[in-house]
């Protein structure tokens, strides 16, 4: 057993570092200090500097453009990119569909997509929920009616992030209505500009503009874009939902998050002092930053546990509960040390607290996961 | 980056394991609870046989040059086993006092002795007005010609009727609360002017409250420089902690597992009272709160193994019993209340393990201690964060002036 970091790893963590402090743009590093949205152009401009480096997608198989790294360097990689707010991938592309294109997917749609997300050519997105069919996923009702070399699409996905932002969405579509409720369901790649297809935006909480409706109408898609089997589409989301969960944790941004909070708790003024001197304030951010200091050696031991082969099975959930728990409990200390600043929509301390609500819901909602666990890791 | 055991310390576990499966099912455990001495000296010989008092120390002392690593699977079985052998005051706690505290060719002699099962050790510090502040000590030891003289009372010293001798924290300078001043000093149990009073603790194990009235002991008792003893307290104390979070990792690991099992098999409304969610998520929460306690009990570990530096040191491992006491409550009252009826039944087994596991959360130090020693050791934060050596990427994990994540200097 050893948990330290090997010469390799040190020198590693400095070419990452040392890549960072020259092509992360001033602008974009600023944004992310501050937690300011970033514009599309923005990401895309940070997205062809990661592809240009060949650090787009480290996480896939190397003969599709992905690194070789091990468990030690995914981990520092991420944790350099926190540290020095630099943005982090959205997973949408090269984390959830492209994983799912290179498990289940053709050759042909190996080479045709994958260059693709690489080059920033496509955004994807991820239609999933219907407003019918949240935490019962597979009760979804999107219908694809085969016909001839197409199927046609009608129906509805809801709360899809940045589809405002994105030209292709892969859906889960009922395939075959008559079949039991996991099977007839099918993994299809849908180009947003055929017609028929319409977005429209949902304000969160928060104020802001990040998911949306989309909606199908008689939409005809080459039947080509099914991945993998008709019907078998179930394993695939269960695959995927499992990589996302791993993704949704944010240990590495939980520790800048913190720091973040540190920083704002030092500016507030309470009676002339510094409210970060406040023993009652300090000792609540300690009990976090505690918590996630257990959470990031669990989600080393998870990782250390799949680069040994074993897929992310259901302890991706117990990390996905315990980090999104944390980012909550973080952005209400971060709203609480404003005091009435939290009222001034310029602090963004109100909304950031407001949007992460959204981390026990998404991605399979806390309560979900619970489930998850009681029923495939307790036997229950 | 490696969580795996090497060959060697799965020799150990497996040993360990099965030792504590050979003589430690519930009924033996509670029967040997209720002897005269509250363990078996069989036992202990046993141990001493396996080699297991050495393991964690160097070579150069007795020992076989282990780390805290083979400490870690020791107590973890120990924690399973609710194991009622004075491991960790003999040899974790004296026994770091003896190896690290420079010590002399007697004291060595007396490691030894310790390792080789001869003789018993534990270790005093706790005072009636100190609470957990281990630095604060009116316990005196005066120098009178070429011996020193030892007055003042100890609290809650485990095992000190088993005990051959003390490692008693005892001020030879400076006022109670002085951090200068401090020496640890090996005492004899059977010296005169100590008087004992003895008590079955409420987890079962064996305690005293001992006084020192006029007790004289030789010069060469102190260990290490007489008056320069904190640092190897603080040490004393740490591999405390990370050896009570191991076992903490055992009693967690059988309360959530027995819980789960008794929700499949227990039957209310005519189903397994397993079938209520309600129920389910608690034990799911019970689950995740034993694998924070794992988890944070390796960082404690590495730190024991790698930090070089005492206040990231003492910060991580104070980090770590603040996590094991907090999971461990939770653990603990959940196997309890999901246990229902039985749960409170001093007869049934699971009631012990949640006592064990409420007096470590005082063991060393609770959580607002811990909290407290965690935040002394916390780096000084400069107002922008992207102004210093963070931003340009110069700065190394810990550098002054960096705001900078804990432990990263060897944390993954």
């Amino acid at each position: 057993m050893d948990l330290s970091f090997s010469p390799e790893d040190l020198a590693f963590q400095e070419t990452v570092r040392d890549w960072l402090r020259t092509n992360l743009p001033a602008e974009i590093k600023h944004k992310m200090h501050v937690g300011l949205e970033l514009t599309k152009e923005e990401r895309i401009d940070w997205q062809n500097r990661l592809s240009a480096k060949g650090w787009m997608a480290p996480g896939w198989p190397v003969k599709y453009g992905g690194q070789d790294w091990s468990v030690t360097q995914r981990h520092i990689f991420e944790e350099e990119f926190a540290r020095n707010d630099a943005p982090s991938m959205l997973p949408f592309g090269v984390a959830m569909v492209a994983p799912v294109i290179i498990e289940f997917g053709s050759e042909e749609q190996r080479e045709h997509y994958l260059p693709r997300i690489l080059s920033s050519e496509d955004w994807w997105c991820q239609g999933y929920s219907e407003p019918g069919s949240g935490s019962d996923l597979a009760s979804l009702q999107l219908k694809a009616e085969r016909q001839g070399d197409e199927y046609l699409l009608n129906g509805q996905k809801t709360w899809i992030t940045l589809a405002q932002f994105a030209n292709w969405i892969f859906v889960l579509a009922r395939t075959d209505a008559s079949a039991k409720k996991q099977n007839g369901i099918s993994f299809i790649l849908v180009d947003m500009a055929t017609p028929g297809v319409t977005v429209r935006p949902i304000e969160t909480i928060d104020g802001g503009h990040e998911i949306n409706e989309v909606s199908f109408e008689n939409v005809r898609v080459p039947a080509k874009n099914l991945v993998g089997k008709e019907n078998e589409a179930w394993t695939y989301a269960k695959f995927l939902l499992e990589h996302e969960r791993n993704g949704t944790a944010g240990v590495a941004g939980s520790f800048h998050m913190i720091e973040r909070l540190k920083q704002m708790a030092k500016s507030e003024r309470v009676n002339g002092s510094a409210l970060l001197d406040d023993t009652e304030f300090q000792q609540k951010i300690a009990s976090t930053e505690i918590e996630l200091l257990a959470l990031s050696f669990a989600q080393m031991r998870s990782l250390a546990a799949e680069s040994s082969g074993k897929s992310p099975g259901a302890e991706s959930s117990f990390i996905k509960i315990k980090g999104t728990e944390i980012q909550q409990r973080i952005t209400e200390l971060m709203k609480d040390a404003v005091g009435y600043g939290a009222l001034d929509p310029d602090t963004h301390s109100a909304a950031w607290y407001f949007n992460f609500r959204k981390t026990s819901i998404y991605a399979g909602s806390n309560e979900i996961q619970r489930n998850i666990i009681a029923k495939r890791i307790l036997g229950l | 980056v490696d969580f795996s055991l090497s060959s060697d310390q799965r020799l150990i576990k497996d040993s360990v394991d099965s030792f504590v499966a050979d003589n430690y099912d519930f009924a033996k455990r509670d029967k040997l609870s209720r002897t005269d001495d509250g363990f078996s000296k069989a036992h202990w010989k046993a141990m001493a046989d396996l080699g297991w008092f050495g393991l964690a120390f160097p070579e150069g002392k007795g020992g076989f040059g282990g780390t805290p690593v083979e400490t870690m699977i020791l107590m973890e079985a120990f924690g399973k086993g609710l194991v009622l052998e004075p491991y960790l005051p003999s040899v974790i706690l004296a026994g770091t006092a003896l190896a690290h505290g420079d010590t002399t060719a007697e004291h060595a002699q007396r490691l030894e002795a310790m390792i080789g099962g001869e003789q018993i050790l534990t270790f005093a510090s706790a005072e009636p007005r100190s609470r957990y502040d281990y630095t604060y000590v009116t316990t005196t030891a005066k120098r009178d010609g070429s011996d020193y003289v030892v007055d003042g009372e100890k609290r809650a010293v485990p095992f000190a009727a088993a005990a051959g001798a003390y490692v008693v924290t005892v001020r030879t300078s400076g006022e109670a609360h002085a951090t200068q001043g401090l020496s640890l000093a090996l005492v004899d149990a059977d010296a005169p002017g100590i008087t004992r009073r003895d008590y079955r603790t409420v987890d079962g194990q064996r305690a005293s409250d001992v006084t020192f009235a006029g007790v004289r002991v030789p010069a060469s008792a102190i260990i290490g420089e007489p008056g320069e003893a904190l640092p190897t307290l603080d040490l004393v104390v740490d591999h405390g902690i990370g050896a009570l979070a191991a076992e903490s990792v055992g009693l967690m690991s059988v309360m959530q597992k027995t819980t789960t099992e008794y929700l499949k098999q227990r039957h209310q409304f005519g189903v397994p009272i397993g079938s209520f969610q309600a129920l389910q998520h608690k034990n799911v929460d019970m689950l995740i709160e034993a694998e924070m306690a794992r988890s944070i009990t390796f960082y404690g570990t590495m730190a024991l193994l790698s930090e070089t530096d005492p206040v990231q040191r003492k910060r991580a491992l104070s980090a770590t019993k603040v996590q094991i006491a907090r999971s461990g409550r939770f653990v603990g009252q959940n196997a309890i209340q999901l246990h229902g009826g039985i749960g409170m039944s001093e007869e049934y087994f699971v009631g012990h393990y949640f006592k064990r596991m409420t007096m470590i959360e005082q063991l060393l130090g609770d959580v607002d201690y811990h909290l407290k020693r965690y935040l002394a050791g916390e780096p000084a934060l400069h107002v922008d964060a992207r102004t210093n050596g963070h931003a340009n990427g110069t700065a190394r994990p810990g550098a002054e002036g960096e705001p900078e994540v804990v432990g990263a200097s060897w944390s993954p």
